[in-house]
């Protein structure tokens, strides 16, 4: 069967002046449906820049990239808004929703780009609240929840589509801890439910929790497999057994 | 996404940003103003002149015969001739034939006034429109018997004899020749000297004369109806040239041309004075424009928000340009109210009917919307052409 996600000798080099500064320096990685993958990296490391390919917001320097069995490298600024709407849910560290529209709208956005009736972009919204629990906070305004209900709302928004692939970029970074979990929790159960998740964080222990790890660093793949064959991450997994085991 | 939807967009935004709004309308609400005052102004100002004219007969020519030469002439009787075989396009005729007179009364000494006195025939009265206040005007049979009978201006009237009731009736001596005052015109304006109500008129025989000679030179002819003037005009030219054989001799003169050539003096006037206020509308469009620049970039995450959600390029550029045209368009429709409002004003303090047009009201509204569209392009495909994944970085 292809995969779902598949990134094939990517590079993304940037020009500083005279330096070349290689974002992304020859990554391949391939990821298939009802995985949950979290790509792990320090800061500079080319996850973000890996996940802004991967989410089709940024195009490589060179290499393949398929999603969905479609070459998209080559596509221009408006199929990838295409592509982004229809295959792709995005959830931001900073929940990214539009102050000035209600709950609702903001989760009716990527339906009304996908040109779906009012109706039709109403009762998906809906649902899509139902399945993260805010469909009473349907007609509030963004800054009137918390920001862990805000995140609940930048997921709805990112579900309502029905997407082939959830990427999510820090999640957890605007949150605290407890919070934090919880939404890891909720990417766990849209997992379990099927959805494939693309989870980007610098957070070992939050990286922990997804099934499988790949390990960025100076944008090369210094890891992938699953989540606790990671070094680091078992390493901190046993450190908190410790912690346990002594509290 | 429909248009509908963007529109509800760009209003809530609008009205979330109500002052901002109002600032960036001001130069339209200005613009739009000007042009509606200024065209409803000099509408009214040329209808107020057409009307003067109108009360003058904007159907009559007039004929000047201007030849010496003894075999030249234009017979009354075949000008008459001529008017009743083409019933359909001439409605009246009458001879013109100016005395310059001495008017006063028989028993007074030096006390006189001078007049220009017209010696016209019936259809006068109704090529000029006049109104009499007493009695009757020149007919035809004081004509046949070059009747000494004069109707006489309230101006005459009130100096000879004191008011116009009077003068009915009294013998006037014009030139030394005793009248008799048959009518005497209703007053026009304010019975001056200078003002239409110094008037004498008596019958073009006597008028001829007393002029000692029997050549007229100047033809009242009245076109049946507005309609026609022009072929009018025309045919009684290709008759005169029949009669006198060469057009230096004569000219006909219209009403209408005079005061269609007048109406298009206007109506230039006014196209510079609206070019004019039309810099105010521009003026108008680029502050629109700078400010729809200030919004893209102070909503450039919004849009990278947006263009990670799938929007494409056209979807942000109909957002924002629908976004300056309903700005533009509301600054427009409060600019037609504030621009009629002042012109119905200005109409009030000078006396005349200014009714702003519809035309120029849907036109001035078209111009709006434009100028919202078109200043408002630039800045959308500033927005619709961001890179998403900086738009989402700003701040």
């Amino acid at each position: 069967m292809p995969h779902l996600v598949e990134l094939e000798n990517i590079y993304k080099i940037y020009h500083m002046g005279d330096t070349e500064v290689r974002a992304l320096d020859g990554i391949s990685l391939s990821i298939d449906r009802g995985e949950f993958v979290a790509i792990v990296g320090a800061s500079g490391s080319g996850k973000s820049t890996c996940m802004n390919i991967i989410g089709c917001l940024d195009v490589p320097t060179s290499g393949t990239y398929r999603l969905n069995e479609r070459e998209i490298n080559n596509y221009s600024n408006d199929e990838l808004a295409e592509v982004r709407n229809k295959m792709l849910g995005f959830i931001f560290q900073q929940y990214n929703l539009i102050p000035k529209l209600s709950v609702i709208e903001n989760v009716q956005l990527p339906l009304m780009y996908a040109g779906l009736s009012e109706r039709e972009q109403r009762e998906r919204a809906i649902t899509a609240l139902e399945r993260v629990g805010l469909a009473d906070k349907a007609k509030n305004m963004p800054q009137q929840l918390s920001g862990g209900q805000q995140q609940r709302v930048s997921i709805a928004r990112a579900l309502a589509g029905d997407p082939s692939v959830i990427l999510a970029d820090e999640p957890t970074g605007a949150l605290d801890s407890r919070t934090g979990r919880d939404v890891i929790k909720f990417l766990q159960q849209l997992n379990r439910e099927g959805n494939t998740i693309i989870l980007v964080t610098h957070d070992n222990s939050i990286a922990a929790q997804a099934s499988r790890i790949v390990r960025i660093t100076d944008g090369k793949i210094v890891y992938d497999g699953p989540a606790m064959g990671d070094k680091i991450v078992a390493r901190q997994h046993a450190a908190g057994h410790e912690e346990e085991g002594e509290a | 996404m429909g248009l509908g939807k963007s529109f509800t967009m760009a209003l809530s935004s609008i009205i979330n940003n109500k002052v901002r709004a109002l600032l960036t309308m001001l130069g339209i609400i200005i613009g739009i103003a000007a042009v509606i005052i200024l065209v409803s102004v000099m509408n009214g100002l040329t209808n107020e002149i057409t009307s003067m004219f109108d009360d003058f007969g904007t159907t009559s020519l007039t004929a000047n015969i201007m030849t010496r030469s003894a075999n030249i002439e234009v017979k009354p009787d075949e000008v008459y001739e001529f008017a009743d075989a083409n019933p359909d396009m001439y409605s009246g005729v009458s001879p013109q034939v100016m005395v310059s007179g001495q008017i006063k009364l028989p028993t007074s000494g030096d006390d006189a006034i001078t007049s220009s006195c017209s010696g016209v025939s019936e259809d006068y009265y109704d090529i000029k429109r006049l109104e009499l206040g007493f009695g009757r005007f020149i007919c035809n049979v004081d004509c046949d018997n070059k009747s000494r009978s004069a109707v006489i201006g309230s101006y005459q009237a009130l100096y000879l004899f004191g008011t116009c009731e009077d003068a009915l009736n009294k013998t006037i001596k014009i030139n030394g020749i005793p009248f008799t005052v048959i009518g005497i015109l209703e007053e026009e304006e304010d019975s001056t000297q200078s003002s239409s109500d110094n008037a004498v008129y008596i019958p073009y025989t006597t008028a001829l004369q007393m002029n000692g000679t029997n050549r007229v030179n100047t033809y009242i002819v009245d076109a049946a109806d507005d309609s026609v003037v022009d072929e009018a005009k025309a045919k009684l030219e290709s008759f005169l040239l029949e009669k006198i054989g060469d057009d230096d001799f004569y000219n006909v003169t219209s009403l209408k041309v005079m005061i269609d050539a007048m109406t298009n003096v206007m109506g230039k006037m006014t196209m510079v004075l609206v070019a004019i206020a039309g810099i105010s509308l521009l003026v108008g469009g680029i502050g629109i424009m700078n400010i729809m620049l200030v919004t893209v970039s102070e909503r450039t995450r919004e849009i990278g928000i947006r263009k990670a959600l799938g929007a494409k390029h056209r979807h942000i550029m109909t957002q924002f340009v629908m976004e300056s045209g309903v700005v533009s368009c509301i600054g427009g429709i409060i600019g037609i109210i504030i621009g009629s409002a002042f012109a119905m004003l200005a109409g009030k303090a000078l006396g005349m009917a200014v009714r702003p047009s519809t035309g120029a009201i849907t036109i001035a509204f078209c111009v709006s919307v434009g100028i919202g569209i078109i200043f408002g392009f630039l800045p959308a495909r500033k927005a619709a052409r961001l890179n998403p994944i900086d738009a989402l970085r700003s701040e």
